[in-house]
């Protein structure tokens, strides 16, 4: 495979010197940019980040308004406490005739509601795509959730699973903890950073369900992915 | 016939005619001079100017505007304000005479250039922002809409200096036009160029001044205004175009004649 | 698959924009669809920007965050190539679209894969990648909607964000009912993208190769990221195990924590949300999830030619948002098809010409494709100057007609005319003359105070506009006789 792609890349210069496509780049690219010094630094270029880092907001209504705007998605939110959590996750799932749901590894199991049966997925155990798409839904935690925009950010950590099981199924109830949630959508890339550098896990915004406007720029929810998201928010 | 000592009478003022207004509309000229000497400025009309090159530039034709930008400056480097009933022509030299000296590769002109640029001014920004003169003593009974033409709005970056002389004027009924900052199509040589394009737009603005059931259509652009103006007189709709600078130089005593 | 209107990017010889202009404009239920469209979506935008406060400093973060990736634009590569190695993805270089095309077939065909699916990308548009595949004896699925339906059309994309906003739901029924078999189908918007869903679902889960294109790539991690609403995009690069992505130079970013403005940004701009549905940010390969092969295509294809102009290279800023479009007078009455280009609109107007190179007579038209009136600067997120560049690439496009040389370069009646007129400017004694000259000329033309009908190519004026005769006196002639001699001021300079 590499030697084909080498090869590939590979072209006969004039006086019959070979070149790579990498190197042909990299020397246009100097060359369309011989008008930088050569002794500018990529730091020399000043980058004025005047935009807000902090929202500075009392908590509760930073969590407010994260209910608030997931709601606008078309998302269905309840704020529930902690203690009622289980209930809650029982009511939800008896509310859409859920009779199965995927558990992403990690998950409290005190979350998980009785009369249900339960698709675990773990490492040992992996649930097929056609199990995942044949599912009644899955039931993850988050990573984070961001107020100022409505988002919910997995990260395939605790809890929350690798990325199909909240791909696939057509339902996905989500449990955001209030401490969760932060103000801006900086804070939330600055606390993203961490999980990233460390183990490079994939990251994945949600904000709301999977929805489209092909059509007549008429908002249509639900095309690929779940096309019911339902967040409860414990605190 | 100048009061000496008012305000802007220190000044020397150049008015830049534009050649467009030069040759199609005197009248607009007259106008502007009229309005500020009206409020004591003394203005110089230096009859070596011909045109700023904005043609030439914005079509493309830019080593043949090159020489239009030096003798611009030569005829108005020396003046300490230059006033144009023109938002497009005030825009070319404040924004696009840095590019072109730059493509001049002349440096000398670059310098003359950056000293000249920020001095010229398009009429309304002139009597609001350098002045702060906003009631300019005019009458003109009439039902009017202003049209903020693209240059004076995006690139000249007025504002709201032209509505706040036309709130000023006595007798008027200022209407607001729909859509107001949407580009009538004219855009210099697009109007020829791109036809079909430029009339699609203008039906649009001409269907937005209609609705406001205006007499007047005004701008501080005869571009434009010749363009608004054109399709209205075509379509036989009984509004005018009239420019800004006709409308502040209008007094009660005229428009008893 | 239906053969497709050349473009610019397709080789051969393409129409003007006044050309295919015109024919959008004649058809009234596009023209009807595409004010709609453009009025909605930028109503929508101006609400989901008036809520940010600190707007122009993240706009002015992005333009400089992106001067600066340009500026280093090959340490930033090389840096991106070593992060992505790192992360366990694989990074290849391609000069030019055909070099990208053969890299993607070659990862493809060594996977023995008859189809991948793909998340729409305008690089592979550009690359004409699926014409490429299906050469190869591979069929490409488009899985955004929008692409599926021109793709099924056999039609090319006239919009960056909404690619069949020219189709109305009639047409997107009766096509998929013709071309994917659905049976009793409603023109119910919700109805038609279930079709789509269960259509794709198949492909998707079968599928042993994705194909995305990138939004942007973090030099500093190796960090891709593809926005997008519908979950296509995630199903592309979760569900395969093998994903290729296709990227151009220049939408490397140098680290992380530079998201946090792009990500602010590029929603508000594009579908006018605070945040879009979905956001997928992959690092190479992960273990236990996702693709465990990533291969990541860095294409040239132009961009170093963009990148070596001063003025242009700001061009490259882009970030695909598509907000100068809605807000585009033009694009609002002509779509984007008369652009005849994978990039319409403003952005194209300026992208397609310095992609492709000056002196094609069809994509050197673009830059002429506008009023100058600003609109798409005053909305760009980036804070590109379309207007300069649309100015400075009508220059090129004028000096390259004119050093051509040829006779019939020379004897074009606009060179002509402007090169005349300039000299007439040139002198004031000119001047004056050709001003008492154009009296005197238009009495042939001038009826009853105005011009109805101008002769030759100005006669696009006289189309629906009347002109006004010049008049008996010159502004300068009144100065000259309210002021006498005395005030027969020459000038300062001159």
């Amino acid at each position: 495979m590499v030697e084909v792609e080498e090869r590939l890349g590979e072209r006969l210069l004039g006086g019959g010197r070979v070149t790579t496509a990498r190197e042909e780049i990299l020397r246009r690219i100097r060359r369309a940019t011989h008008d930088v010094p050569k002794d500018e630094h990529p730091g020399d270029v000043s980058v004025e980040r005047g935009y807000r880092n902090r929202d500075d907001a009392p908590r509760e209504e930073i969590v407010a308004r994260f209910a608030e705007r997931v709601a606008e998605y078309e998302a269905t939110v309840h704020r529930v406490s902690e203690d009622k959590l289980p209930r809650a996750i029982a009511e939800a799932c008896e509310r859409r005739g859920i009779k199965q749901l995927v558990i992403p590894p990690g998950l409290p199991e005190g979350w998980v509601p009785d009369g249900i049966e339960l698709l675990r997925d773990g490492a040992s155990m992996r649930l097929s795509n056609e199990e995942l798409d044949w599912s009644d839904g899955v039931l993850t935690g988050c990573a984070l959730g961001i107020s100022q925009t409505g988002t919910i950010v997995l990260t395939v950590g605790e809890a929350q699973g690798r990325r199909a099981l909240t791909l696939l199924p057509d339902y996905h109830l989500c449990v955001v903890r209030e401490e969760q949630v932060v103000g801006l959508v900086p804070e939330a890339f600055a606390q993203l950073e961490e999980a990233l550098k460390g183990e490079r896990r994939a990251i994945t915004f949600i904000s709301g369900p999977s929805a489209t406007s092909d059509i007549e720029l008429n908002r249509v929810e639900g095309v690929h992915g779940p096309r019911t998201l339902e967040v409860l928010i414990a605190g | 016939m100048i009061p000496d000592g008012e305000k802007g009478s220190t000044l020397r003022v150049a008015l830049f005619i534009t050649c467009f207004n030069d040759t199609l509309f005197p009248e607009t000229g007259r106008a502007t001079v009229e309005v500020l000497e009206r409020l004591g400025v003394r203005v110089d009309f230096p009859l070596e100017q011909t045109c700023c090159g904005q043609m030439h530039f914005n079509t493309g034709y830019q080593r043949e505007a090159i020489p239009l930008v030096r003798r611009f400056v030569n005829v108005f480097k020396d003046y300490d304000a230059v006033v144009a009933p023109s938002g497009s022509c005030a825009g070319m030299v404040r924004e696009l005479y840095p590019m072109a000296a730059e493509l001049a590769h002349d440096k000398r002109l670059g310098a003359d250039v950056e000293e000249l640029a920020p001095k010229v001014f398009e009429l309304s920004e002139f009597l609001v922002k350098k002045l702060g003169v906003t009631d300019v003593g005019a009458y003109y009974p009439h039902r009017v809409t202003y049209h903020p033409t693209c240059h004076s709005l995006r690139m000249l970056k007025v504002g709201d200096a032209p509505l706040k002389l036309l709130r000023a004027v006595n007798g008027m009924d200022l209407v607001e036009l729909p859509e107001a900052k949407e580009c009538c199509g004219f855009g210099g040589t697009f109007a020829v160029k791109n036809a079909d394009t430029s009339i699609a737009m203008l039906s649009d603005k001409l269907r937005h001044v209609l609705d406001t059931e205006a007499e007047v259509c005004t701008a501080g652009d005869n571009s434009c205004l010749m363009h608004i103006g054109g399709g209205l007189k075509r379509q036989r709709a009984g509004v005018r175009a009239v420019h800004l600078a006709e409308i502040l130089a209008s007094e009660a005593t005229e428009e008893r004649e | 698959m239906e053969i497709k209107a050349p473009d610019a990017f397709s080789g051969g010889r393409t129409p003007s924009f006044e050309e295919s202009a015109r024919e959008s404009l004649a058809d009234t239920q596009l023209r009807r669809n595409l004010g709609k469209a453009t009025q909605t979506i930028r109503r929508k935008r101006a609400v989901a920007v008036e809520e940010m406060p600190d707007w122009e400093q993240l706009r002015e973060a992005g333009r400089a965050l992106k001067e600066r990736t340009l500026r280093h634009l090959d340490e930033y590569l090389l840096q991106l190539e070593e992060s992505v190695k790192r992360a366990g993805g694989r990074v290849h270089w391609a000069r030019d679209a055909e070099e990208a095309n053969g890299i993607i077939a070659g990862i493809a065909k060594s996977h023995k894969a008859r189809e991948v699916v793909k998340v729409k990308s305008i690089a592979t548009d550009e690359t004409k990648l699926n014409e490429h595949l299906e050469g190869e004896g591979i069929e490409a699925f488009e899985t955004d909607l929008a692409e599926l339906i021109i793709q099924l059309a056999g039609e090319t994309s006239s919009h960056i964000l909404v690619p069949a906003i020219h189709k109305n739901r009639s047409e997107i029924r009766e096509l998929f009912m013709r071309k994917l078999g659905a049976r009793g189908l409603s023109d119910d918007p919700p109805d038609l993208a279930n079709v789509a869903r269960l259509y794709l679902r198949e492909k998707f889960l079968g599928a042993k190769v994705g194909i995305s294109g990138a939004n942007f790539a973090v030099a500093e991690t190796g960090t891709v990221c593809v926005v997008e609403s519908e979950g296509n995009g995630r199903m592309c690069t979760t569900l395969p195990p093998v994903l290729v992505t296709l990227m151009g130079i220049e939408k490397v970013i140098p680290t992380w924590r530079d998201y946090e403005v792009f990500m602010q940004l590029l929603p508000r701009s594009s579908t006018a949300e605070r945040m879009n549905p979905y956001t997928s940010f992959w690092t190479g390969v992960s273990e236990g999830d996702g693709p465990q092969e990533f291969h990541l295509v860095l294409m040239d294809n132009g961009r170093t030619e963009v990148l070596a102009d001063e003025i242009g290279r700001q061009t490259l800023n882009c970030i695909r948002c598509s907000a100068c479009l809605n807000v585009c007078p033009v694009y609002e009455r002509t779509g984007g098809h008369a652009y005849n280009s994978v990039y319409p609109g403003p952005i194209g107007a300026i992208l397609t010409p310095q992609l492709v190179g000056i002196g094609r007579p069809g994509s050197d038209s673009l830059p002429y494709a506008s009023s100058l009136c600003g609109a798409c600067y005053e909305v760009c997120p980036v804070k590109i100057n379309i207007p300069e560049v649309l100015i400075h690439l009508r220059g090129k496009v004028v000096r390259h007609k004119q050093d051509e040389g040829s006779i019939k370069g020379k004897l074009d009646p606009e060179n002509v005319a402007m090169k005349a007129m300039a000299k007439t400017f040139s002198d004031r004694r000119l001047y004056e003359g050709a001003q008492r000259a154009a009296r005197i000329g238009q009495w042939p033309l001038a009826r009853g105070g105005t011009i109805h009908r101008l002769p030759g190519r100005l006669a696009g004026w006289t189309e629906a506009r009347e002109l006004k005769p010049v008049p008996e006196q010159t502004f300068r002639e009144w100065w000259r006789s309210r002021n006498g001699s005395a005030k027969d001021s020459s000038g300062a300079g001159a």
